[in-house]
């Protein structure tokens, strides 16, 4: 989360921090040998800011959505924290966002959550709440996304995912909080803090929100994992699930040569073989896992050697790719299974460097350059170029058939190519140069908007890279 | 291990060892022979599970109860009631544990385990005392009670129930302490709940204690009276005493039932009932 560091308000409590200083200062030992000891102030904002603690406002945010309330707060000492959240298109900023932090961190690691009061002028979620964001690494954000405020003042929790972890945090508390059906309201928080409650139990953690997955995949693949959470039982017998930073969990692999995890719970796959990824926190198992397929060596496709200048490309790292409204329209309304071309740019694999669409579940799928982007003047294009490559059996029957449309929706046209079985590859890059006037029934490519591959069913997991028009 | 402890820090536990000084001579003041009208207790029987770890219970204190009951045992509880290890056993550590399994046992779809005296260790009146960390998620019904025995022909309510505990697996943080007799039994039974307002019940040991006199039965959680029921209380609603008779103890972890619910996709098993001692004291 980027963060513009506008510093607008520090208060330092020196009564609170004084006395917290010399709490601390009897704990030390006898020695005297131990490094001086962090502050331990678990207090946030409760009545007022604590000691040493500073606001910063998220980019994009409304700058001075945060103020300090002396009117509204839940016990009728001191003042709260207001957040003004903006209605949708306010010139001043989309949201109201920012990070509460200090300067010098503070030791919580004696502590098991952070809690606050919070309140609304209306039932609203309540974004995104957290601490761990210190606007430097953000190493270790816990956040969550289901909390709802109305206008009554309730306490809030959010357990720590490891308290063990932070004995060194400078996020003490972050928020977010976005137009809803496009207005705005307010939120007001107090009494944030953290707390140790014995309340709290049962943790259970989930990496890739707790499925055990499969990739198949390729040396050299990189590939991160998701869905992190941390989940614990509170007193009333709810479970809270906390969003929690890769850096709570000890990630491992069961077979190193196929697969390594470092510490952010990135995955570079490595030879040939079968790895089961898994991770821990505090040696509590997390459920789920992802198992790592690796088939070895990615041969890719040869790199494309045609001038720039006569090139359209829709997708390809060799050329700079015109802007795309989706490389998979998912049309599941119109009964569409196809998966894939959703990761980064289109690509769902990324073998160093190079990206490669992996659509799997075939039967269509189209490639929208025609909503919210130009559509492509293919006029002075005399081919479209695509490399494919299947990765399963190739029977009689099969076939992969190219349609591109022209002036979507608006009097459309469009023309189609079918690649036959016998002349699909498996497991082997297949190069086409088709010319366009083999597109039968395109008479216009002025506007083409969508570009299809439909198989119908016969062929399911294929690669495809390098699609491109040019002219000869 | 238990959730606090994951939870401290190295500093904090000095400092916890340090508070232990403090709380360790009021826990025993509390904890094992006072009472609020300074009974003087005498240990008659207990049963503190010190032995090895896979170790059998002492069946000279203790029978197994097996199957399912009548209507799962009146409640519709959902389990099957084994004698096996893997349902009840010694650890190593001091404690009995009672397991409840999900497995397809004998047409159920649990296994659990539920131990009485009875025969055994058969009381009137007294002090009965257990430390205890329950089992946690929905529809798990640990209990720590007393029934009346049937020597007279007696049938249930008219023997007597006396519960010291039971927990509903869902609400971890609350217990309740019940008296059942004619008249005031099942959901119309003498009940007190007691909520922990800083600890759970599924992560910390708890002592939960029942007071029995002539007159009232006074109930515990951790030394605090949290709920009375009087003979004179029972007498004015036109009920009956039934508390001047022999009482047996039972341990159990049901699963599913009137009481809780089923469990649902949610609830994660096995799931441990661990006592750490059951100590019967008179005056």
């Amino acid at each position: 989360m980027n963060t513009i560091t506008t510093k607008i308000m520090t208060k330092v409590i020196f009564s609170g921090l004084l006395l917290i200083l010399i709490t601390t200062g009897c704990e030390r030992s006898v020695d005297g040998l131990e490094e001086a000891e962090l502050s331990n102030n678990p207090n946030v904002f409760v009545d007022g800011f604590s000691g040493g603690l500073e606001y910063a406002v998220f980019q994009g945010a409304v700058l001075n959505a945060f103020q300090v309330d002396t009117d509204v707060t839940s016990d009728g000492i001191g003042s709260s924290m207001r957040f003004a959240v903006p209605d949708v298109n306010d010139p001043r900023g989309s949201y109201a966002g920012g990070t509460f932090f200090t300067t010098s961190p503070r030791d919580l690691s004696e502590y098991n959550a952070l809690t606050f009061y919070a309140k609304a002028t209306e039932s609203v979620p309540l974004g995104v709440v957290g601490f761990g964001n210190d606007l430097d690494q953000n190493k270790f954000t816990a956040e969550v996304t289901d909390f709802r405020a109305n206008t009554n003042w309730k306490k809030y929790i959010i357990p720590i995912p490891d308290p063990s972890k932070l004995t060194s945090e400078k996020g003490m508390f972050f928020y977010s909080f976005g137009p809803i059906d496009g207005k705005g309201y307010t939120v007001w928080i107090d009494e944030v803090k953290f707390e140790n409650l014995g309340t709290i139990g049962q943790p259970r953690f989930e990496i890739l929100n707790g499925e055990d997955q499969t990739t198949n995949t390729f040396s050299g693949v990189t590939t991160s994992l998701s869905g992190l959470n941390s989940i614990y039982n509170l007193g009333d017998g709810t479970d809270q699930s906390v969003n929690s930073a890769a850096a709570y969990f000890e990630f491992a692999s069961s077979n190193t040569s196929t697969a390594e995890v470092d510490e952010q719970g990135n995955v570079l796959v490595g030879a040939q073989g079968s790895a089961v990824i898994t991770a821990s926190v505090r040696e509590v198992d997390a459920d789920g896992s992802l198992t790592v397929e690796s088939r070895g060596t990615f041969v890719s496709a040869p790199t494309p050697t045609r001038d720039a200048a006569n090139v359209i490309s829709i997708f390809s790292d060799a050329y700079n790719n015109v802007e795309v409204d989706y490389y998979n329209g998912f049309f599941n309304g119109d009964g569409q299974t196809t998966q894939g071309g959703t990761g980064p740019g289109g690509a769902d694999l990324i073998v160093n460097g190079n990206g490669v669409i992996n659509y799997t579940q075939l039967n269509f799928v189209g490639i929208g350059t025609f909503m919210n982007v130009p559509s492509i003047d293919a006029t002075e294009m005399t081919h479209l170029h695509v490399d494919i490559n299947v990765n399963e059996a190739i029977q009689p029957g099969d076939f992969i058939r190219l349609i591109l449309l022209n002036s979507v929706g608006d009097g459309e046209t469009s023309g189609s190519f079918t690649i036959n079985s016998n002349i699909l590859l498996q497991n082997t890059w297949l190069g086409l140069d088709i010319p366009l006037s083999s597109f039968n029934g395109l008479n216009d490519r002025s506007e083409i908007g969508l570009t299809f591959f439909v198989s119908d069913n016969t062929v399911s997991d294929i690669f495809v890279d390098n699609i491109y028009f040019f002219k000869n | 291990m238990g959730n606090q402890e994951i939870m401290k820090s190295m500093r904090s536990q000095t400092k916890l060892k340090r508070l232990a000084i403090l709380v360790l001579p009021l826990f025993l003041i509390f904890g094992c022979t006072s009472t609020d009208d300074g009974t003087d207790w005498q240990l008659v029987w207990s049963d503190e599970f010190d032995g090895a770890e896979g170790a059998t219970l002492d069946q000279s204190k203790w029978n197994f109860e097996i199957g399912r009951g009548q209507n799962g045992w009146g409640n519709n509880e959902l389990q099957y009631y084994t004698d096996r290890s893997e349902n009840v056993s010694l650890d190593r550590d001091g404690n009995l544990i009672i397991t409840a399994r999900e497995e397809n046992f004998e047409g159920a779809n649990y296994t659990s385990a539920r131990i009485t005296t009875q025969d055994k260790l058969e009381i009137t009146y007294g002090r009965i005392e257990a430390r205890i960390k329950t089992p946690f998620g929905q529809g798990l019904w640990p209990a720590f009670w007393l029934l009346g025995t049937s020597n007279s022909g007696e049938i249930w309510p008219q023997i007597g129930e006396i519960d010291v505990m039971e927990l509903r697996g869902q609400q971890p943080t609350k217990i309740a302490s019940t008296a059942h007799g004619p008249g005031y039994s099942a959901g119309n039974g003498i009940s007190g709940d007691y909520t922990l307002s800083n600890s759970r019940f599924d992560t910390e040991f708890h002592v939960f204690a029942a007071e029995w006199f002539t007159d009232k039965i006074d109930f515990y959680v951790d030394g605090f009276l949290h709920h009375t029921v009087t003979k004179e209380q029972i007498e004015n609603a036109g009920n009956e005493w039934v508390y001047n008779d022999p009482f047996f103890l039972i341990l159990n972890v049901a699963v599913g039932g009137n009481y809780v619910g089923s469990p649902n996709q949610t609830t994660r098993f096995p799931q441990t009932l661990i006592i750490d001692y059951v100590r019967v004291y008179s005056e």
